[in-house]
């Protein structure tokens, strides 16, 4: 474990400099708000609308993508450390896990869920 | 001092000055950035504030500390807060495991010039450095701007794209090396290719190398894949209601990230602080050659950045989800045949 001491020392200095940082910038700084000044950016006009409105469903489909693939991927990586003693049989097996996924992503690519309009 | 009182202490030096080092770094980035576009432009740059400008950074630094920090009306206080430190921490934390030099001695204890090393190291800069993505999408969320939001999940989309590429490229070099750890694929590294060649990933795995490096400029946010500040159309993007030191930390976290990338890609493509031709070199050679290539990776960013004119949100996700994703796949294929053949 004496190798995550040095994790843990790095968190420590990251962190406390980087907190440091953002404590210093707002007790240091001169404050001197108004009402418009606070207001959230428009270009100068009144605010239109809330931000949380509707949004895009493409951002939530890439986003579940993603998880879909990254779950994949971490499967991937005890095979690559270990793909040299598994030899042909690793890569038979590998290739038939990625196939299966390859066809949803096939599938996905299919219906449209990959293109951004 | 007894033995594990010095390695502590050893430890807390080099933790001290890597961290030191790497703050540095991203200051002079700020300031080479500047002065490359401006040299790019045919124009002078920042030359007023020291010998050829080389305090700006400096000065800049204590102007962010010095000036009025807006958080904008029905922002999440908390939120708001912790972002910059959510973008700017995990950058930080990856260099932690980042091979930098070979074997030195000091107060009589044996260590390699990275504050630590994991066996896990590859998957570790992975796990930390996907982290950031969170800073930039609840910095974007909690400033109640429409900007702000609209940038934020610009940002994360084209980030979670790329690091699929990212992801698959390491995977190749950890299955040719048959190790996470970072500095075991440096050793993998030592020697010759072919004869003449150094013994380099960026040979045996030219398509990887290539899609890696794209990513990383997708990653980090960089021209020509910058959608997340696209001035154009998002006005500042993620941060565009953060003002004084919050702000300068999402700069800074990126630069540190693009830090992190650049030696990322020296130490698993370019054989890391490995002097070719030369395998018993001294550590501070060693740290010296791989201070030069990520000196040239860093350059290539500020490079591409004044070459290139930006792309289309929607072309970055046809690159990422149809042409990099495939190609990364079918790259960890042919790796995986040639391997076993």
């Amino acid at each position: 474990m004496s190798e995550y001491v040095g994790i843990a020392v790095m968190f420590v200095l990251a962190g406390g400099v980087a907190g440091a940082m953002v404590v210093l910038g707002s007790t240091l700084g001169k404050k001197n708000s108004t009402a418009v000044k606070l207001e959230p950016f428009e270009c100068g006009n009144e605010p239109l609308s809330l931000p949380m409105g509707r949004l895009t469903i493409k951002f939530y489909l890439t986003a579940i993508l993603f998880i879909l693939f990254d779950v994949e991927l971490v499967f991937l990586y005890p095979w690559a450390v270990v793909y040299r003693d598994l030899g042909l049989l690793g890569l038979t097996e590998m290739a038939v896990f990625l196939g299966v996924l390859i066809v949803g992503f096939l599938y996905a690519w299919d219906n449209g869920a990959l293109d951004w309009q | 001092m007894s033995d594990a009182q010095a390695q502590l202490l050893v430890m807390f030096i080099k933790a001290a000055a890597i961290y030191g080092g790497l703050l540095g770094c991203a200051a002079l980035m700020t300031l080479a950035e500047r002065k490359f576009s401006a040299w790019m432009q045919y124009r002078i740059g920042p030359n007023r504030v020291g010998p050829w400008g080389l305090l700006q950074p400096l000065a800049d630094g204590v102007k962010f500390i010095f000036k009025e920090e807006v958080t904008p009306d029905g922002a999440s206080p908390w939120i708001f807060r912790l972002a910059p430190l959510m973008a700017a921490v995990p950058a930080m934390l990856t260099v932690a495991v980042v091979p930098i030099g070979g074997e030195f001695q000091l107060f009589g204890v044996t260590t390699q010039l990275s504050i630590t090393n994991l066996d896990i190291g590859a998957l570790y800069v992975l796990a930390i450095g996907g982290l950031g993505v969170y800073g930039v999408i609840l910095g974007g969320w909690a400033s109640n701007s429409k900007y702000s939001l609209l940038g934020g999940l610009r940002a994360s989309a084209q980030m979670i794209s790329y690091e699929l590429a990212l992801i698959l490229g390491i995977l190749s070099i950890v299955a040719i090396s048959g190790s996470l750890d970072l500095l075991q694929i440096v050793e993998g590294q030592k020697g010759t290719f072919l004869g003449f060649l150094p013994d380099w990933n960026l040979f045996k795995q030219p398509l990887a190398f290539v899609l890696f490096v794209v990513a990383t400029f997708a990653e980090t946010n960089r021209h020509p894949f910058d959608f997340a500040e696209c001035e154009p159309e998002l006005v500042g993007g993620f941060h565009t209601e953060y003002s004084s030191m919050k702000f300068a930390l999402f700069f800074l976290g990126e630069y540190c990230a693009m830090i992190v990338m650049a030696c990322l890609t020296v130490t698993l493509f370019l054989g890391g602080h490995a002097v070719p031709y030369w395998a018993d070199a001294p550590w501070w050679i060693e740290a010296g050659a791989f201070s030069a290539k990520a000196g040239f990776f860093l350059f290539l960013f500020i490079w591409v950045r004044w070459t290139l004119p930006r792309f289309r949100f929607d072309q970055l996700m046809h690159l990422g989800w149809k042409v990099f994703l495939p190609l990364s796949l079918f790259n960890l294929f042919v790796t995986g045949a040639v391997i076993s053949l």
